[in-house]
């Protein structure tokens, strides 16, 4: 009898012990994409969704073209129709028409999808037709671990309106292997008299791109460029351009806003700092590859993911891409904040004030919610928190062209990385960056006011006339500042600051 | 017989009629003295607002105008000139005359968005094959895409290619029609082959020449695809057309109102110039 219960209790135990192994098992062997972790037990993991039965529901996603989120949406879609039953239709479409696509049908009244991708700057606008994210889902254990940042940006007046499934920062990337090589050390500081180190400020990121501009300095054959930036208007450019002026704009004696002063409403975009950085940025025109003023995100995450330039900053993307094991330049990056400036404007004692100045820019990133309209809204947001649940989360992140970027505590462990082969010390820089960023005070957040899309398309015109030579950084800024007037005007000043008021208020860390 | 009824049975056409252009005009009209945009999605009353705004507050929209008028006479002009030598070519008794008439057609049947990538692909200033493939014979790089002016040169490019096919079937089609007798006595009068284009065939193919290149203006004139796809309006806004900038004002910005202003008003300026160029080119090509 004794033999039997100590055998019965063994195997219990060896259930009980091995169960989430098991289940780690049989799920991986369906579903590959999570072969590396397994199933992750939680509210939305697949052995959770495989209880649920949707049969004979159909949901309907609008969301990006492929690959750049649009393959995870597919992918995370076919899995979890396999799961529950349903019947899910993914329609693909360019990122410069996911705004009008949900937004039609929202003023019309419509609902033709339930799920709508877009920007997590379109909040303001589309919030009035998205359904707040239920309590259930903003208290589970997974949404404990996405940072305090990201929460906000998916936010809006405390009410969750966005399912986080992404994280998006700038910052830079550079190549190690040129950076941190003491040949190339000697010989820059030979021809320049400056050492040839991570760049602090936007000046030697210029210098030091200018000098590694145009000849082949990996010794491939082909001639190499200084950096690869998204310059092209209309395709995220404005937000390239923020990255830059940060620096030079933003600064931590002078709170109460960056794009405008929140008192006043007068926009900033004119100033002498946000100048400094554009007639930084025409002069990039001339160490970017052939063509780079025509580069938008893909063509900069090519570009420097293929090996063709020293140096880039933009969103996670290229520098995952550049990791990847297919990579050109695998394990030959490195990651930083974004450059600062060694002086920044003070708006008002209307002068510089000089020394070291850096702000992380937390650029929007993909968004994704359930429409208001809905018939099908636990289907929706069931199928949000399968998309971003750990399992599908750690494998999504490694996948470059995926587009999914750390936006959780956890991610930020070196360990997470080293895991799909990364070297330690580039992960370790990596995971610093991002959390050097997520622990700055003197921060920009993206504008998210009414007309966010008027504001940011009439900057991205200007500041691409600046780069085309149609205009002086001054004139064409001034141009710029003029329609902000005119928007403001259209949209009312009270309205729009109203709004601003919220990111204001993440950035002067009072939220 | 005095049958009241009959036109009943021009309903149905006019039903379709109010449906499909009157009704989407005067939709466009009242929207265009609206507010509409993302923030207040209301068919508000603003007066004529945006129409002020535009004629005195938008110089982008009038740039774009000119540019617009730029690329779509240039791109016909080639077209027609090309188009008219081609349909010259297949129209004589050559070797593998169907052969031609059907490779000259591709482009045509090809779609402009897929075929425009494929082109921005060739002018891709650092990967593209064009500047590869001059740079072996010590020419460039050529910035094909973000050089101001050159940009310009490459929209054309592109729509040269595409569309000369359509002209090149209408002409064709016109000098297939054309009588046999004027070109005997032509002949007969020793006339040579360069007289006989100049006297006969060009005034016979003036009608339908006309014809030809105000289909293409209409057509030219609502390039869209091209500029989105190749140079998304840039470098700057030196490729940017009225038709682009529409869309970007309604579907990017979502100022509906705005965007219905814009397009009224470019409609009632195409239908003016267009009108005016059809009585100059007849003037021009039609001898009495």
């Amino acid at each position: 009898m004794k033999i039997i219960k100590t055998c019965l209790t063994a195997i219990i135990s060896s259930v009980l012990i091995f169960s989430p192994m098991a289940y780690a098992d049989k799920w991986s062997d369906q579903f590959p994409h999570i072969k590396a972790t397994g199933d992750i037990p939680g509210e939305c993991s697949y052995e959770s969704m495989s209880k649920k039965n949707y049969k004979g529901k159909t949901l309907k996603i609008n969301t990006h073209a492929v690959p750049v989120m649009g393959e995870p949406t597919a992918l995370h879609a076919e899995q979890f129709a396999k799961l529950t039953g349903a019947k899910v239709d993914v329609t693909h479409t360019p990122a410069g028409d996911l705004y009008a696509k949900a937004m039609v049908p929202f003023q019309a009244g419509q609902a033709p999808y339930d799920i709508v991708f877009g920007f997590s700057n379109f909040i303001n606008d589309w919030r009035r037709y998205l359904e707040p994210v239920p309590k259930k889902y903003v208290e589970m254990k997974q949404m404990q671990d996405v940072t305090p940042s990201h929460i906000g940006i998916a936010s809006w007046d405390g009410v969750m309106y966005q399912f986080p499934v992404d994280g998006d920062r700038h910052y830079l990337k550079y190549r190690k292997d040129v950076i941190d090589n003491p040949k190339y050390q000697k010989k820059y500081k030979a021809d320049t008299g400056k050492e040839l180190r991570v760049p602090r400020t936007w000046k030697e990121y210029g210098e030091m791109a200018a000098y590694f501009n145009d000849w082949d300095w990996d010794g491939d054959g082909e001639k190499e460029y200084g950096s690869a930036e998204v310059m092209k208007k209309d395709d995220l450019m404005y937000a390239a351009f923020y990255s830059r002026s940060a620096a030079y704009s933003k600064n931590p004696k002078t709170p109460g806003g960056f794009f405008f002063d929140l008192e006043t409403m007068k926009p900033l975009i004119n100033n002498p700092g946000f100048v400094e950085a554009l007639t930084d940025w025409v002069e990039a025109t001339k160490y970017v590859p052939p063509g780079g003023i025509n580069f938008g995100l893909g063509d900069e995450i090519g570009s420097f993911g293929g090996g063709q330039t020293l140096f880039s900053f933009s969103w996670d993307d290229a520098f995952v891409a550049a990791m990847q094991p297919d990579s050109p330049i695998n394990n030959k990056v490195g990651a930083a904040q974004l450059p600062g400036a060694m002086k920044v404007w003070n708006r008002e004692s209307n002068s510089w004030d000089e020394g070291f100045n850096q702000a992380p820019f937390f650029v929007w990133g993909w968004a994704v919610g359930v429409a208001k309209k809905s018939k099908e809204k636990e289907m929706a947001f069931d199928y949000l928190c399968f998309f971003a649940n750990e399992a599908n989360h750690q494998a999504d992140i490694g996948i470059g062209r995926f587009g999914v970027n750390p936006f959780r505590d956890a991610d930020f462990q070196a360990d997470v990385w080293t895991q799909i082969g990364w070297d330690k010390d580039i992960a370790q820089s990596y995971v610093d960056t991002l959390a050097e960023m997520e622990k700055s005070k003197n921060r920009v957040f993206p504008l998210r006011v009414p007309g966010t899309f008027e504001f940011n398309a009439a900057l991205a015109t200007a500041a691409a006339k600046a780069l085309a030579g149609q205009l002086s950084p001054q004139a064409a800024l001034d141009e710029a500042a003029k329609q902000w007037e005119d928007i403001l005007n259209r949209v009312g000043k009270d309205n729009v600051r109203k709004a601003y008021a919220v990111g204001v208020a993440m950035e002067d860390n009072k939220l | 017989m005095n049958f009241k009824h009959k036109y009943v049975f021009l309903f149905p056409g006019l039903f379709v009629l109010i449906g499909i252009l009157i009704f989407p005009i005067i939709f466009t009209i009242r929207l265009s003295l609206s507010g509409w945009n993302s923030y207040t999605p209301e068919m508000n009353f603003i007066g004529i607002t945006n129409y002020i705004r535009l004629f005195t507050d938008d110089p982008r929209f009038w740039e774009s105008f000119f540019r617009l008028s730029f690329l779509s006479v240039s791109t016909v002009i080639l077209q027609y000139i090309i188009g008219f030598a081609l349909a010259l070519m297949v129209w004589r008794e050559i070797k593998f005359k169907r052969f031609f008439r059907v490779i000259f057609l591709i482009p045509m049947m090809t779609t402009p968005v897929i075929m425009t990538v494929i082109w921005r692909t060739f002018f891709h200033e650092s990967l593209g094959p064009v500047n590869d493939l001059l740079g072996h014979i010590g020419i460039g790089p050529i910035l094909w895409l973000s050089d101001p002016v050159i940009a310009k040169f490459t929209v054309i490019i592109v729509e040269v290619w595409q569309w000369t096919p359509f002209m090149f079937l209408l002409l064709l089609a016109g000098l297939l029609s054309l009588p046999k007798e004027p070109f005997l006595a032509a002949a007969i009068d020793g006339a040579s082959s360069f007289r006989k284009f100049v006297y006969v065939t060009f005034p016979l193919m003036a009608p339908i020449s006309i014809g030809a290149i105000i289909i293409r203006l209409i057509e030219a004139s609502k390039i869209m695809d091209t500029v989105f796809v190749l140079t998304s309006g840039g470098p700057g806004t030196a490729t940017e057309t009225s038709s682009f900038y529409i869309y970007i004002k309604g579907l990017r910005e979502f100022q509906m109102g705005y965007a219905a202003t814009l397009s009224f008003t470019y409609l009632v300026i195409m239908i003016i110039s267009l009108t005016i160029i059809a009585k100059v080119l007849t003037k021009l090509m039609i001898k009495e």
